[in-house]
């Protein structure tokens, strides 16, 4: 089996989207903040974070905040729930929470929530459970977790439950390991893991483990190195990861590596960004890989900068 | 390169060429002084994003700032930004929302598993009603047609059926795309929502009986297929009894048994049963055995045991599991 060359993926990381033209360039100007959390994360799971000036992310982080208190992807970019959470999970990485005026930040959140405790992705009133996961980790990271309603909030995550044990993205949608993974988040967050048939939802997520190690999102998909992070963090959460095998999945994400140039891509011989190169490193994390600082299968942060948050004080 | 829409790339003449444009300054993207994720953009993306910036600012609703948001999205489908000002621009110049349909259809159809676009597709038929029923399930099934499994589309579609209705094709529409293909879990989980949520069935205990028909003659045509297995449990959900005593249930597991080939999922459905209270006869038991082909060195002491043990054999990535389900078993006295 190979290894993890993890300098290469640093220089990666450090380098990426220079490319003049690439269609990764284009998509990902407003999602910047989404590309800095993975990338940045990813830097800190490899024990590299002091290669990124803390200043220059931090400020141009706040440049992104609007003046709901959400953040854009981008500077000058509408705000939305995705890119808050990004917002706050970096700050939290540099230890720099106390940059940001909390209330306001969690007053955007707060109007989010509808009547029937789910939340929207932004004004214009997208509802998915991913966006209750988001509303639920930025608050709790906040220590504002009393500001929305939680109880309703878990009632509608429990209303997407499927009768295999998995979650979708509403009630009745299928189910699908990444809608999983951002519901048992939250239940977990929130401290109502009890209300999950762990037994039946952690059979279904082994189940998708196939032959070559890897891991697909649903039954006759392909694997997909991102699913390391989205079942694996969901099996660690309900306390099933030794249902699937763990060597297995290792060799798997190290065969999507690109060896010479660094970054990993969803499947062996495919082209790497910097999604899955975060999604890879972040599952091998999980898996006690030597070399990389463990990370929480909740708050999707290095569990050094959890404890921070908690425990600090 | 994706997100393009093709038809409009050529022959493309540079915003700041076109005379109505001449009266705007482009804004840049200020991506701060040293970027974290460094971007270089493309001239002509970078272009039409500085003139949207242009006209986003000014907040100015025009239609060349409709053209506008239409060419950024054709770049780049992914920008909430350009979607919203492009729903402000559409609802303050009162646009035909046919034509908005007929666009959305056409950025879709090169950039389907885009959340924004489905969105934005949501909000336009919901600003149509009731008359947008048949054009967005007739949408979803063109989408789905290419691939049956695609997680928006399949979303949309229940949106429409719960907002605006069209209800009573659905149980033929998963029994079309089954008979393509009975391994499309999306399809299941489609059949499952028809039969519990359908206004017109009568719910999942009415449904109960000729879907456990449907569902063997599925699992006996592909014994292999976890959809449908997993499918069959859920119509007993919450009803384990009826579940352990209806014997097309086991019957089902020990015609597979017998076959001795794709039994995985017979195997732990039976051990299900027996883990809820069914007592399997000899003729499970004598199927069972005929499955260990191999020496296991120490005899199990009960059909339940022997089945974990052949589990653990012929599904070794998962042996953990089935060791776990073996010590679960009650002790046999």
């Amino acid at each position: 089996m190979g290894e993890l060359v993890a300098d290469k993926h640093v220089r990666y990381i450090l380098s990426v989207e220079k490319k003049k033209d690439s269609f990764e360039s284009v998509v990902m100007e407003h999602l910047r903040m989404n590309g800095a959390y993975w990338g940045l994360t990813a830097l800190d799971i490899m024990g590299k974070l002091d290669t990124v000036d803390t200043n220059e992310v931090v400020s141009w982080i706040m440049s992104c905040q609007h003046e709901s208190g959400g953040f854009g992807g981008n500077v000058g970019h509408d705000p939305h729930i995705l890119y808050t959470l990004s917002a706050v999970q970096v700050l939290a990485l540099f230890n720099k929470l106390d940059v940001v005026d909390v209330d306001k930040v969690t007053n955007y959140i707060v109007s989010l929530q509808n009547e029937d405790g789910s939340f929207s992705g932004d004004i214009w009133g997208e509802v998915d459970t991913r966006f209750s996961y988001i509303a639920i980790c930025c608050v709790s990271i906040l220590h504002r977790l009393d500001r929305i309603n939680v109880e309703k909030a878990v009632k509608y995550i429990i209303s997407c439950k499927n009768m295999d044990g998995g979650f979708g993205c509403t009630p009745g949608g299928e189910s699908h390991a990444g809608q999983i993974f951002c519901c048992v988040g939250a239940l977990a967050i929130t401290g109502s893991l009890d209300l999950i048939d762990k037994d039946l939802l952690g059979w279904w997520l082994c189940e998708r483990q196939v032959k070559s190690g890897g891991l697909n999102g649903r039954p006759e998909k392909l694997p997909d190195v991102c699913y390391s992070w989205w079942v694996l963090s969901s099996l660690i959460m309900i306390d099933r990861v030794h249902w699937i095998s763990k060597e297995k999945l290792i060799k798997f994400i190290l065969d999507c590596q690109d060896t010479e140039k660094g970054g990993i891509s969803d499947r062996p011989d495919d082209a790497v960004d910097v999604f899955h190169t975060y999604f890879g490193v972040a599952g091998l994390s999980l898996l006690e890989y030597p070399g990389l600082k463990p990370i929480d299968p909740a708050y999707a942060l290095p569990v050094d900068v959890v404890d921070q948050i908690f425990f600090s004080k | 390169m994706a997100g393009i829409i093709e038809d409009e790339n050529d022959d493309r003449v540079p915003i700041s060429l076109r005379p109505e444009w001449s009266d705007v300054t482009p804004i840049p993207q200020d991506d701060g002084p040293n970027p974290v994720v460094p971007i270089n953009y493309s001239e002509e993306f970078s272009e039409v994003m500085d003139y949207f910036r242009a006209v986003y600012f000014a907040n100015e609703h025009s239609s060349r700032a409709l053209s506008l948001t239409a060419e950024a999205i054709g770049l780049n489908a992914g920008n909430y930004t350009v979607w919203h000002f492009r729903r402000l621009l559409l609802e303050s110049l009162k646009v035909d929302l046919h034509v908005e349909r007929e666009f959305v259809g056409k950025v879709a159809s090169g950039n389907s598993k885009n959340y924004q676009i489905w969105h934005h597709r949501r909000w336009v038929a919901e600003k149509l009603g009731l008359e947008a029923r048949n054009s967005e399930l007739e949408f979803t099934k063109e989408i789905l047609s290419i691939d049956a499994k695609h997680y928006h589309a399949w979303s949309h579609r229940q949106w429409v059926l719960q907002t605006l209705g069209g209800w009573e094709d659905e149980l033929n529409y998963c029994n079309e795309l089954l008979a393509e293909d009975m391994f499309n879990n999306s399809a299941w989980n489609q059949r499952y929502f028809v039969i519990t949520r359908s206004p017109f069935l009568g719910g999942l205990k009415a449904m109960r009986d000729s879907e456990v028909l449907y569902t063997v003659e599925a699992i006996i045509s592909y014994p292999e297929n976890e959809s449908s297995w997993r499918y069959l449990r859920g119509l007993f959900k919450d009803e384990s009894a009826l579940y352990v005593n209806d014997t097309r249930v086991s019957s089902v597991c020990l015609k597979i048994l017998k076959t001795k080939s794709n039994y995985l999922f017979a195997l732990s459905t039976l051990l299900d049963l027996i883990c809820l209270g069914y007592h399997p006869n000899e003729d499970f038991k004598d199927a069972v055995e005929a499955l260990r082909t191999w020496d296991f060195g120490e005899q199990d002491s009960d059909i339940a045991r022997t089945i974990c043990s052949i589990l653990e054999k012929v599904d070794p990535i998962r042996v953990n599991y089935w060791i776990w389900r073996k010590s679960r078993l009650p002790q046999v006295a």
